[in-house]
């Protein structure tokens, strides 16, 4: 129990770290929403210094982030300007688009990337081994935003897929079923991208991971013993090499999360991306700093979930932190 | 010393995919702001060396587009005009490497007989072929400057935390952890989220270079506070400091030299990457901007939905970073394998994720 406090209390750290490191950077810049607004002669200057008194932002800066935590605490992670509506409900409607994505594409990913990986450094050397290394060295190389725009060019020439978009127009209309249908043929060309972009990597991992393992003498005791290569591979090897693997897990999570900004973009998917490159465009500081911090929020848990399961995974981790 | 024959590959591929873009002035035939409002979206030129009438020619041509009324029939070449090539002919003046004029191109058509587009036109009728290989020199040094900023800091603040201890390195690696933490597109748009928008395409690039620059600092001052840490307790280290060596000449003539393999390294992964951040910025609209040609800004043509219908060479610069990419990696394997031989290849970005 001691291990996961420990974990709590550090993620915590980190989020505020993170929150201090944004709002500076905010602080810093210059201009901000109003000066737009002051070009414009029908506002008057009153009316402006009157909004700026609204948010806050001509307090000197530790009161506006006091301001902005207790904000955070009521959930509404301070004010959209642009929006005018507190960012909270702005970015969750937004974040459970990316998390949908994100989540399917990591689960897509590793589903893959687990048999491959084990098969390859099964037949390490070998014809699929190489065939697998050539197939991932040539993915590793296409970069999402050429892999995201060449599927979006695929999908508008043979018109299998929608380009674009969460959801059909007339949506409502549609029978549960067909709603179903309808979101899964929108998701298929981002996830395909997220997923292809990070696969190359994983698979890397699992078959270094694994090869690594193959080698060690109690598989080959075992092998001797004559039990099944399936057994072997899947249940033995592959709880040996489970612990870099788990905790490639978190990281592949952040890595898709940068990824899936861009897939949002190019494939107009109404996620975190969109918005949060309409906050830029806009000076709309506190969505900037709501999406930067939501994002860290969900590293943060992928790390968590990588934690305990490694917890789970590996007796040594549990008497280490039972012993201090 | 000699240099082991795989990374001698690696470098003389780069080498010489570098030098077509450095040269670009040369191997393109027209300026890549030049524009030629009458064949607006003009798909690629074909090369031919068999006429309509199937009369051989030993020197390559290519037909004109006519031009079309209704956009989507497929292209009819103009047959009745055989327009030839020239090659290492006198065309646009341009200066080379930025400040040798010359005005000889590798190919190019006589003036006044029809234009020649290897790779297509854009909107405005530019040349597709050479806003690509103008658009390298800008994408490329952003990766190159862009780098050099981050082990810059990297490797300053790594040293200063690995060789000062104390509260130092404390403070320094808690920040550093913070940069690890955050998905590194969401701090590549924070930091630009807060920086000028409307400024001037010079001003945006240099932007762009410091915002990609800082980026990225925070895993190289890791690897390099490592080795700091186990030089500074090395024998003859130590043997220097108990003769009295300053710590400026420690620095200089014992510790640093054995970061040099982890830079190299760590520059050849990190350069494609930074291209890639410099395409993404600019293909959202908050890099360098037209009417100066990159990667990035070459593609957000693609972000209107007609163009992504019928116009599929746009999508051609998008591929023009592979060959660059398998360039890199493979001298960054090369350099980790030179390294430590035995380990076995991860992928490269695979500790970078």
């Amino acid at each position: 129990m001691r291990y996961f406090l420990r974990r709590t209390i550090q993620a915590v750290l980190l989020l505020f770290g993170v929150s201090v490191l944004t709002f500076l950077f905010s602080a810093l810049a210059p201009g901000n929403y109003f000066d737009e607004m002051r070009l414009n002669p029908q506002i008057s200057s009153e009316t402006l210094a009157s909004l700026r008194a609204q948010y806050q932002l001509d307090r000197p800066l530790p009161i506006r982030y006091a301001y902005w935590v207790s904000s955070v605490l009521r959930g509404e992670l301070g004010f959209s300007f642009a929006y005018n509506t507190p960012v909270g409900p702005l970015l969750w409607v937004r974040a459970r688009n990316t998390l949908l994505l994100t989540l399917t594409a990591t689960l897509l990913a590793w589903a893959l990337a687990l048999p491959v990986g084990i098969w390859s450094a099964a037949s390490l050397g070998r014809w699929p081994d190489r065939a697998l290394s050539g197939a991932t060295a040539t993915f590793l190389i296409v970069p999402e935003l050429v892999l995201a725009l060449g599927l979006l060019i695929f999908a508008v020439r043979t018109n299998w897929f929608p380009t674009g978009g969460f959801v059909s127009t007339g949506f409502e209309t549609l029978s549960p079923a067909n709603k179903l249908r309808d979101i899964v043929l929108h998701m298929a060309l981002p996830v395909a991208a997220l997923a292809l972009s990070s696969l190359p990597i994983l698979l890397r991992h699992v078959r270094a991971a694994m090869a690594e393992v193959l080698g060690a003498p109690f598989l080959r005791a075992a092998e001797g013993h004559g039990i099944p290569r399936q057994t072997l591979l899947f249940k033995y090897a592959l709880r040996a090499a489970a612990n870099p693997l788990i905790s490639l897990f978190g990281f592949s999570l952040g890595a898709l999360l940068s990824g899936s900004l861009i897939v949002e973009v190019v494939m107009s998917w109404p996620g975190l991306g969109p918005l949060l490159l309409e906050a830029i465009l806009a000076r709309d500081v506190y969505v900037v700093i709501g999406g930067v911090l939501l994002s860290t929020i969900f590293l943060v848990g992928g790390n968590f979930v990588a934690d305990m399961l490694l917890y789970r995974a590996d007796p040594r981790i549990r008497t280490e932190s039972a012993a201090k | 010393m000699k240099l082991p024959s795989k990374l001698a590959k690696w470098l003389i591929a780069l080498g010489l995919l570098h030098g077509a873009v450095i040269c670009a002035g040369f191997f393109t035939p027209y300026d890549p702001g030049e524009q030629d409002r009458e064949n607006t979206y003009q798909p690629p030129t074909h090369i031919h060396l068999v006429d309509s009438q199937g009369h051989f020619h030993i020197r390559p041509f290519f037909y004109r587009y006519l031009n079309r009324e209704d956009f989507s029939e497929p292209p009819q070449e103009d047959t009745t005009k055989i327009i030839p090539l020239r090659f290492f002919a006198k065309g646009a003046r341009y200066h080379l490497m930025g400040f040798i004029p010359l005005s000889l191109h590798l190919f190019c058509s006589d003036p006044g007989s029809g234009r020649i587009y290897l790779l297509g036109t854009d909107a405005y009728g530019r040349d597709q072929f050479s806003r690509i290989l103008f658009g390298g020199q800008i994408s490329l040094l952003t990766g190159l400057l862009g780098a050099f900023v981050t082990l810059l800091l990297g490797a300053s603040i790594g040293t200063t935390a690995g060789y000062y201890g104390g509260w130092r390195d404390g403070l320094l690696m808690r920040l550093a952890e913070l940069f690890v933490a955050l998905p590194w597109l969401y701090l590549l748009f924070a930091l630009r989220a807060f920086l000028p928008l409307a400024v001037s395409p010079l001003e945006a690039f240099l932007l762009v270079v410091v915002v990609v620059g800082t980026v990225g600092w925070a895993r190289p001052a890791r690897l390099i506070r490592g080795i700091v840490l186990s030089a500074k307790e090395r024998d003859f280290v130590r043997a220097a400091r108990g003769f009295g060596a300053s710590n400026t000449y420690l620095l200089r003539r014992h510790i640093l030299p054995e970061t040099a393999g982890v830079l190299l390294t760590q520059a050849a992964i990190l350069i494609p990457q930074f291209v890639l951040a410099e395409m993404t910025l600019s293909f959202l609209g908050l890099g360098v901007p037209e009417p100066l040609a990159s990667w990035g800004n070459l593609l957000a043509n693609l972000q209107q939905y007609s163009v992504l219908v019928s116009y599929w060479w746009m999508y051609l610069p998008a591929l023009a970073i592979v060959p660059f990419f398998v360039g890199y990696l493979g001298l960054a394997s090369a350099l980790q394998e030179h390294a430590n031989p035995h380990k076995i290849e991860v992928g490269v970005t695979g500790d970078t994720v």
